[in-house]
């Protein structure tokens, strides 16, 4: 009797693996998708994307909801909870964490050890592991740098800068005709967190900065007065644009634009609003972040948008067989592509689009970031941490006599958030 | 007759007899019940999870009343303190703009309606429309206030981006809605003074200020009274206007307590729902000594009648 029971339930589930198998092609029920891509372009990315994976499932019934993206960042907490649906984007690394460590995300370990997923998105691996497992899958990334106007560097005679001195010597001849070196916008703060990431780990490496930002350094440390003494030079130079703390990031543009400002540090994103306002190609171009400290091997941001399965998903099935979809090369390599997202696809089979900034963004990413690759500031760093750091941040551009007060809060705010 | 009556009450049902006093609760049930449910029980709720450390997603930790002692050595509850108290201040000023605005336009003359609509149309947009149109005024760059400086041979300022201005320059901002509302209350007040009186203190040779002072602006007393209630209260919760002109900034310096609550609350960067409940009793705790010494003196009122 008993090892009829054996044999049936062996049975049965030979049954279920082979009936799994073939409902991978024909997947049923209800999946609902959640996305934070409300912007017309990646919206419409991923509702053609979506419709794909509908053709390839045309028994499943899927339900999208696009929530606005700043809003989708506080509805998040609400729909994990209650509601969940079956598919939902958010970001990789600290970002993520909350979610994890609340146990509302789904383990997708099994994933990851599927060879056509191990073998190819490797590179992303580690932003999406927490406690030696994957929570999600990566669907793209872009890098970060330094977009600066060619057209007013070749009129001044200067080149691209690979030094710090070469960077500051290019800044004071931009200043001597009458320009700002760098436009920016830190009313939303993050952006002044990219310039930290960028000094700090050209200053101290990757290493540190990742101890930084996880409160196992302190931000009283020589190391980091260093970094701020390195920004201070550029602050007194008067290299970025005034009143920098009132615009946003998208109210700087229009200094590059008009040629007041010659060079933004920024993401890939920026791109196209730049192209938009009507600048070319011949007019745009792109560098890496120039070396600080001789010797230290180069690190960069490269923000990682992801898929997660919430915990409490209904079809976790057809949840799975769509992030194997979503990574898969050629989906990879259409939805990032320069008429859709414009960024960098995460599979290693996809190819990469012809545009000039992502080829050189790819380039750079994978052979000259020996150091590794950050999230950035506010998704490497705890929320909490990241929002006093950057205010910390933006308030030392304005006034940079206040460092000693502002780096005293933040250690008392590292001490309070890491305990 | 009559005695068919008696009898009838006699045997009434005791919803009957009690008709006249319970009919009054029935209809104020619903409206006792959302206010319960809405306002009273919240009130708790949050006296509650002001004593935990909770990140709205985990479990709740009682800490008893650490989150007070943390708010004791936060600078930027100081800060959100400080502003509150300048907006109290300065937003009052609505009240006497309103007035001067009501009295202005209190006159007969061709199209008066249309001049009136337009003294009031700030008050029908929507806040968020009133906080771009003064941000985009106060642009240090592009702005039209930096050209009005200019014209006066005054330097540039940049009101958002400066801590000590920014919150001055966001009560402005506020005030122009804020003025048209007072300036509505005094109108309909207006139309209620009794000309008698004025008649009365003409022949005793009251004018101009003497007649404002002693003659119209003790009458306008009920609307003044509800000025000041939407008024500070206005105050008290002005978030629209800082979440869309400044964001809080710079570096926090435009805060106040209801946005620093939501900051640390329900924010993107907002995982510290006790904290913030923390900061909703503060808040509360301010609101609550007004609006019981508005409630006293309304009582009083009533019981002089």
């Amino acid at each position: 009797m008993r090892s009829m029971l054996k044999t049936s339930a062996a049975a049965f589930a030979i049954l279920a693996g082979t009936m799994g198998a073939v409902s991978a092609d024909g997947l049923t029920g209800d999946l609902k998708i959640f996305l934070d891509t409300s912007n017309p372009a990646p919206r419409a990315t991923m509702e053609q994307m979506i419709e794909q994976f509908q053709a390839k499932n045309p028994d499943l019934n899927i339900e999208t909801t696009v929530i606005d993206r700043e809003a989708y960042k506080t509805q998040i907490r609400n729909f994990l909870t209650a509601n969940a649906p079956d598919v939902a984007t958010w970001y990789a690394a600290n970002r993520m964490r909350p979610y994890v460590e609340a146990g509302l995300f789904e383990d997708v370990s099994d994933l990851w050890a599927e060879p056509a997923i191990a073998d190819n998105l490797a590179s992303t691996k580690g932003a999406m592991t927490i406690d030696g497992k994957q929570w999600g899958v990566p669907y793209t990334y872009y890098q970060w740098g330094v977009y600066y106007r060619k057209d007013i560097f070749d009129e001044l005679g200067l080149s691209e800068p690979t030094t710090w001195e070469e960077e500051k010597a290019n800044c004071q001849k931009i200043i001597d005709a009458g320009k700002k070196c760098y436009t920016i916008g830190t009313k939303f703060l993050w952006t002044a967190g990219g310039w930290f990431d960028y000094l700090n780990m050209r200053t101290n490496g990757f290493d540190f900065h990742m101890d930084l930002l996880t409160g196992k350094a302190s931000w009283q440390s020589d190391e980091v007065r260093k970094t701020f003494a390195n920004w201070r030079e550029l602050i007194d130079m008067g290299a970025f644009i005034d009143n920098h703390q009132t615009y946003s990031w998208q109210e700087a543009l229009p200094f590059m634009v008009q040629g007041d400002a010659a060079a933004y540090l920024m993401g890939n994103f920026a791109v196209a609003p730049l192209r938009d306002a009507g600048l070319t190609d011949d007019q745009l171009d792109f560098y890496q972040f120039v070396e600080i400290t001789p010797g230290i091997e180069k690190a960069e941001d490269a923000p990682t948008d992801t898929f997660h399965i919430p915990a409490n998903a209904q079809n976790k099935e057809a949840a799975r067989e769509f992030l194997r979809f979503v990574v898969s090369p050629d989906v990879q390599t259409e939805i990032n592509n320069g008429k859709n997202l414009g960024q960098l696809p995460v599979n290693a089979q996809s190819s990469v689009d012809d545009d000039k900034f992502l080829v050189e963004g790819f380039e750079m990413l994978s052979t000259n970031s020996p150091g590794g690759v950050a999230q950035f500031f506010d998704r490497d760093a705890p929320a909490e941490m990241a929002k006093v750091a950057m205010e910390g941040l933006q308030e030392f551009m304005v006034k940079p006599d206040n460092l000693d007060k502002i780096l005293a809060r933040l250690d008392r705010a590292r001490e309070r958030i890491y305990k | 007759m009559a005695q068919e009556s008696v009898a009838q009450d006699h045997q009434s049902s005791w919803w009957h007899r009690n008709q006249q006093q319970l009919t009054p609760w029935l209809f104020l049930a619903p409206g006792i019940l959302f206010f319960l449910f809405y306002v009273i029980f919240p009130i708790f709720q949050s006296f509650n999870l002001s004593l935990y450390e909770w990140d709205g997603l985990g479990k709740a930790e009682y800490v008893g009343l650490y989150n007070y002692e943390e708010l004791y050595w936060d600078e930027a509850f100081y800060t959100s303190l400080k502003n509150n108290v300048i907006w109290l201040l300065l937003y009052l000023l609505a009240i006497p703009a309103g007035l001067f605005i009501a009295l202005f336009l209190n006159q007969t003359v061709t199209g008066i309606r249309l001049y009136k609509s337009l003294f009031f149309f700030p008050f029908v947009i929507s806040q968020v429309v009133v906080g771009l149109v003064f941000t985009w005024f106060y642009d240090p760059t592009f702005g039209i206030l930096n050209v009005l400086l200019g014209a006066v041979g005054l330097p540039p300022m940049n009101v958002l981006g400066d801590e000590n201005w920014v919150t001055v320059g966001i009560i402005v901002a506020g005030l122009w809605p804020q003025t048209a509302y007072c300036m509505i209350l005094y109108l309909t007040g207006l139309n209620a003074v009794d000309p008698e009186q004025i008649e009365a203190g003409r022949l005793d040779g009251a004018k101009g200020w003497k007649m404002l002072w002693y003659i119209i602006v003790p009458q306008l007393r009920p609307a003044t009274f509800i000025a000041f209630v939407v008024t500070i209260i206005g105050a008290l919760r002005s978030f629209d206007l800082i979440s869309v002109m400044t964001n809080g900034g710079p570096f926090g310096a435009s805060r106040v307590l209801s946005f620093y609550m939501f900051e640390v609350a329900l924010s993107e960067y907002g995982f510290r729902m006790g904290y913030g409940a923390a900061i909703a009793v503060v808040l509360f705790l301010i609101m609550l000594a007004f609006i019981a010494y508005f409630l006293w003196s309304m009582y009083k009122e009533e019981k002089a009648r």
